[in-house]
């Protein structure tokens, strides 16, 4: 594995390897001292060039954990807000020297071109590109479920996820249902017609257009956030029918059987996807994400940028 | 100017005999002197010069990526004795000047004719009827009209327009294309859109254009041109129009013969192309489309870009490939290979149809004696690869950078003066 571009790049094997080592590398975040010298002296450029806190902030973190030097660049006052292309941006980060870009990007695709056209050498993860992946999303989601419903081994085979709203526009689930394919889980997609893609059936899920029909019998509801720009565009009617019909509500959160999780990729819209109550409630495993997004980031670095001597000797410790 | 002998070249592909050149006309062989330049045509096949319908040569405005001289010696060497320029330059050939200005530059490039299409509404916008009349009696004597990259959407400015070119039998070319089903719009509408997270272009899109100027051009009795069908749809109704008696004609590009979809996976914005690549089975319908009659003509839609235009992300890259040069190849590997057309059938849609439609009295000719010397002599056998960096256009944005072709024009004759020889542009 020299890049993380796309799930569908991955083997099962590899997918359960990157759990297995977040699996490890998650007792670092609870040790005293968060850190392990194993990334000393590479160097880590987060290029985000779409707003994004969360996941900036969670690769900075797992980076910083593995002692690997973190450079920000951001779009906001920089040469790419003065009209540099991304081609000369690569060139730049390779011309000091980058190991790795984790590049956020609109353009779906951003990240492809940059690992496949030679401008850098580097590896390139992709955090998260246009409407088409965010594997370290899915990676972190299914390190999720694994740990709640799979006692954190293992695949995910026979588990039931509910995936819900702007299906459409979500790299979010693009990378999920990619990831919990591979895992053996079934995947129901619920969404309006409008925000369910064509050709939607070619890609192994079921669907639904009705949230309470299928919410019995869930292990997992996952909501996407809904962004504010499809609120123009004849999706639906109005956020309050949106809502109605597709929100995660206290009375659905009821309607939730056996010991099934609530997730949501963040930012939240309190209100609109989801309420306060169904997000803060006993099932919602929201937080815990964000914790779990740091482990598995630091599994991506760690697998990608370690020598294998490294990757093998860590394999050792946990067998 | 000499005369030239053209000695035992299949003519049309069904029959060897000599053809020989004087003064620009084709004249008796028995008739040139032995002085008259040789060029055998043994196992080749001798076609009139091809036509192009649909070219971007860019000049006004983005030289950068074409001019009229660089896109001329790339039809040369594709084998085309007459190009169509696009009025999408900057400024927009919406008036006598531009139109005149493009028709002087390729009279003076000297190695084919260039004959400008003038815009249909005032900067391809849309709203307001460009100066058609004026293009019309100018020295350039425009009769192809489109607002090519932009649709003429509005329903009522296409009925003008439809019923203004009556007036001296001109045409409409539709770039069939809603615009408020492809806001944003950067591939084909499909499963792979879908997964590649690259907002859809639905080929709806195009036949809701198409269906509308169809009956559009019935009620008004006016000629109507489809540019770049791409879709089983499309040719659908095509066929469904010609079976009605309604004058629509149809071009298809050969990247729509070749392409598809599935190579946007690369998400490299060198197959990106607007209309888009569609399906395998669209790619089918089109192939079928031509050997039945339904679709006309191949035009190329040449478009080059420069370097930076398609070394960037997806959806910041232009739309557009590179098509003169590797047209033939295309029509020859696709079609008559597989035995879909014969090489009169492609002298029909390559030559004959494409004159006919835009009024070019000088091309597509019967090869008889007394008409206009343009002819392209073809290698079939010929294989060659394609190779971006030997191109005579001046931008490299072809999508077949490494193939094999098989099939080139090894010699061109343009009004009785050789301007490719043994694949080499002359003069210019």
């Amino acid at each position: 594995m020299k890049h993380l571009l796309s799930i569908s790049d991955l083997s099962k094997a590899e997918a359960l390897q990157i759990l297995d080592t977040a699996q490890e590398l998650s007792r670092i975040s609870d040790a005293p001292v968060k850190k392990l010298p194993t990334l000393r002296g590479k160097t880590i450029v987060n290029l985000f060039l779409e707003d994004s806190t969360r996941t900036r902030i969670s690769f900075e973190a797992a980076a910083k954990r593995l002692s690997a030097d973190v450079i920000n660049f951001g779009a906001k006052g920089s040469s790419v807000s003065k009209g540099e292309s991304l081609k000369d941006t690569a060139l730049t980060l390779q011309a000091m020297g980058a190991d790795a870009v984790i590049l956020r990007h609109s353009g779906s695709g951003a990240a492809k071109r940059l690992a496949d056209q030679g401008w850098m050498s580097g590896a390139v993860i992709n955090a998260g590109d246009g409407t088409h992946e965010h594997p370290s999303q899915a990676l972190l989601d299914s390190f999720t479920i694994r740990k709640h419903l799979a006692n954190g081994t293992g695949d995910l085979t026979g588990l039931k996820v509910a995936i819900v709203g702007d299906v459409l526009h979500s790299r979010v689930a693009r990378s999920n249902v990619l990831l919990l394919n591979l895992l053996g889980a079934k995947v129901t997609l619920v969404a309006p017609p409008t925000l369910l893609p064509i050709g939607v059936e070619s890609w192994g899920v079921n669907y639904s257009y009705d949230f309470d029909a299928t919410l019995s019998g869930m292990d997992v509801v996952m909501m996407l956030r809904v962004q504010q720009e499809r609120m123009s565009d004849f999706y639906f009617p109005n956020v309050r029918e949106f809502s109605g019909y597709f929100g995660l509500n206290l009375d659905r959160t009821r309607a939730m059987t056996n010991n099934s999780i609530i997730m949501h990729p963040g930012p939240m819209n309190r209100g609109l996807e989801i309420t306060a109550e169904a997000a803060d409630s006993a099932r919602s495993v929201i937080v815990e994400q964000v914790t779990n997004g740091v482990s598995v980031r630091m599994a991506i670095l760690y697998l990608l940028l370690a020598g294998a001597n490294e990757v093998a000797q860590l394999a050792e410790v946990s067998a | 100017m000499s005369s030239i002998i053209i000695k035992g070249g299949s003519l049309f592909g069904e029959k060897v005999a000599d053809l020989a050149v004087s003064n620009g006309k084709i004249v008796e062989p028995s008739s040139v002197g032995s002085d008259a330049v040789v060029i055998d045509a043994a196992n080749c096949i001798v076609l009139p010069g091809l036509v192009d319908l649909h070219t971007h040569l860019r000049e006004p405005g983005r030289e950068n990526a074409e001019t009229v001289l660089s896109g001329s010696r790339a039809g040369v060497k594709g084998g085309f004795t007459a190009l169509s320029a696009m009025a999408n330059t900057l400024p927009v050939a919406d008036n006598a000047g531009v139109v005149e200005q493009v028709w002087r530059l390729g009279q003076a490039t000297g190695l084919c004719d260039v004959f400008p299409i003038g815009a249909v509404t005032e900067g391809l916008e849309g709203k307001n009827l460009a100066e058609i009349g004026a293009m019309a009696d100018s020295e350039a004597k425009v009769r192809v009209f489109s607002d090519d990259g932009n649709c003429v959407s509005d329903s009522l400015v296409m009925r003008r327009a439809l019923e203004y070119v009556k007036k001296f039998n001109g045409v409409i070319a539709q770039h069939a294309q809603d615009p408020r089903l492809t806001v944003g719009a950067q591939m084909n509408e499909g499963e792979v859109s879908s997964q590649l997270g690259l907002k859809g272009w639905p080929t709806i899109a195009e036949e809701a254009i198409i269906a509308r100027d169809i009956l559009l051009a019935d009620h008004v009795g006016s000629r109507l041109h489809i540019c770049h069908l791409t879709s089983a749809g499309g040719v659908e109704l095509v066929r469904w129009a010609k079976a009605r008696g309604i004058a629509v004609t149809a071009e298809v590009t050969p990247h729509h013969l070749l392409l598809t979809d599935e190579l946007a996976r690369s998400y490299d914005p060198i197959y990106k192309v607007n209309p888009p690549l569609r399906r395998a089975s669209d790619v089918q319908a089109l192939r079928e489309g031509l050997a039945d009659g339904t679709i006309d003509i191949i035009a190329t839609d040449h478009a080059p870009h420069p370097s930076e235009s398609k070394e960037c992300e997806w959806q910041e890259a232009s739309f557009g490939m590179l098509g003169l040069e590797s047209a033939l190849a295309i029509a020859n590997m696709v079609l008559v290979e597989t035995g879909l057309l014969t090489w009169r059938g492609i002298a029909e849609k390559l030559s004959i149809n494409p004159a006919a439609i835009a009024g070019y009295g000088d091309h597509g000719s019967d090869l008889s004696v007394g008409k206009a010397a343009n002819i392209t002599i073809i290698d079939p056998k010929r294989e060659w690869r394609v190779d971006r960096d030997l191109m005579q256009s001046r931008s490299k944005n072809t999508p077949y950078h490494g193939m094999q072709m098989r099939g080139v024009a090894r010699d061109v004759i343009y009004r009785g003066s050789v301007v490719l020889r043994n694949g080499e542009v002359h003069n210019g």
